[in-house]
């Protein structure tokens, strides 16, 4: 089972197909749950502090805007601990009130710099598309279990 | 107290089934009798709870059509005030957007599983290329 970084990392389509498929997905949600639900840390409404800018001074620069560095204090920590990564391109659904256009450049940049295994592709529109996006998905995961066995081996 | 919290997570499940409804979920969770909250949405259910009991009910609501209910983790419990449109002057909670739009995309993927465990060969499709810079000279050249 390996752990695996999905972009957009909220994705409800990505988190379930890389469960479905046996591995763990690493997704925003989880983070946020335990920012918002840790008892003790409250600054409400969302109990961001003025830590996290701190913290994402690791992926980003000062001059960078507080909103990335915060993001990137939540996103850059997944990202280092991902054995495996699937970027999903096309998706303007990212980028809106709830989501910040450069903290999506760099979370992709971060995750491709990264070397372990990547698959990109983009949104499927109709049911052919559909099909190709699930099977690569699909035989991607299944490929993350052969790479982790031969790692495993070679280690013993 | 903080660990006891940590445990309880909530669980988005999204039916886009043709047999499964909403509220064939929620009678799924209500017949299981754990100390579970659910909250029955237009996109399907809400599931709160321990994380064994939450767990072990979806995977019940998502045997009932494997491959046409999708289920996500969820950061915040239902009705949080921080997210709850009823407590913060109407329109849709943010983060709903994103779920309407890969909501839409369900019953393609639903069907795209249904083919992979069939075994159905892929079809070979031709993508759109992007117009190379010498075509586009081409182009402007030809219409002077």
């Amino acid at each position: 089972m390996a752990k695996v970084i999905i972009y957009p990392t909220n994705s409800l389509i990505l988190s379930d197909l890389v469960q479905r498929f046996g591995h763990t997905p690493l997704a925003m949600m989880e983070k946020i749950k335990e920012k918002v639900t840790t008892v003790g840390v409250d600054s409400p409404p969302m109990n961001i502090t003025a830590e996290e800018p701190k913290h994402g001074l690791k992926y980003a620069a000062v001059e960078v805007p507080a909103g990335v560095r915060g993001r990137m204090a939540i996103v850059g920590p997944m990202i280092e601990e991902a054995e495996a990564g699937i970027i999903v391109g096309e998706s303007p659904m990212a980028f809106g009130c709830m989501g910040c256009a450069r903290t999506n450049e760099l979370t992709k940049y971060l995750i491709r710099s990264r070397e372990m295994p990547l698959l990109e592709l983009e949104f499927p529109k109709d049911d052919d598309e559909g099909q190709e996006f699930v099977y690569r998905i699909a035989e991607f995961l299944k490929s993350l279990d052969e790479v982790k066995g031969e790692s495993e081996e070679a280690t013993e | 107290m903080a660990e006891e919290n940590n445990d309880v997570i909530t669980k988005l499940v999204v039916t886009s089934s043709d047999s499964v409804l909403p509220i064939d979920a929620a009678m799924k969770v209500y017949e299981s009798s754990t100390d579970i909250v659910i909250k029955e949405t237009c996109f399907g259910t809400m599931v709160t709870g321990p994380r064994e009991a939450v767990n072990k009910v979806v995977k019940e609501i998502v045997d009932l059509d494997k491959n046409h209910i999708f289920v996500k983790e969820r950061g915040f419990p239902p009705g949080d005030d921080r997210r709850c449109r009823a407590s913060r002057g109407g329109g849709s909670r943010p983060g709903f957007y994103f779920l309407k739009e890969e909501a839409m995309m369900l019953p393609m993927i639903g069907k795209a599983l249904d083919k992979y465990d069939e075994h159905v060969p892929l079809k070979e499709i031709e993508h759109k290329k992007k117009l190379g810079v010498k075509d586009l000279q081409d182009i402007v050249e030809s219409s002077l």
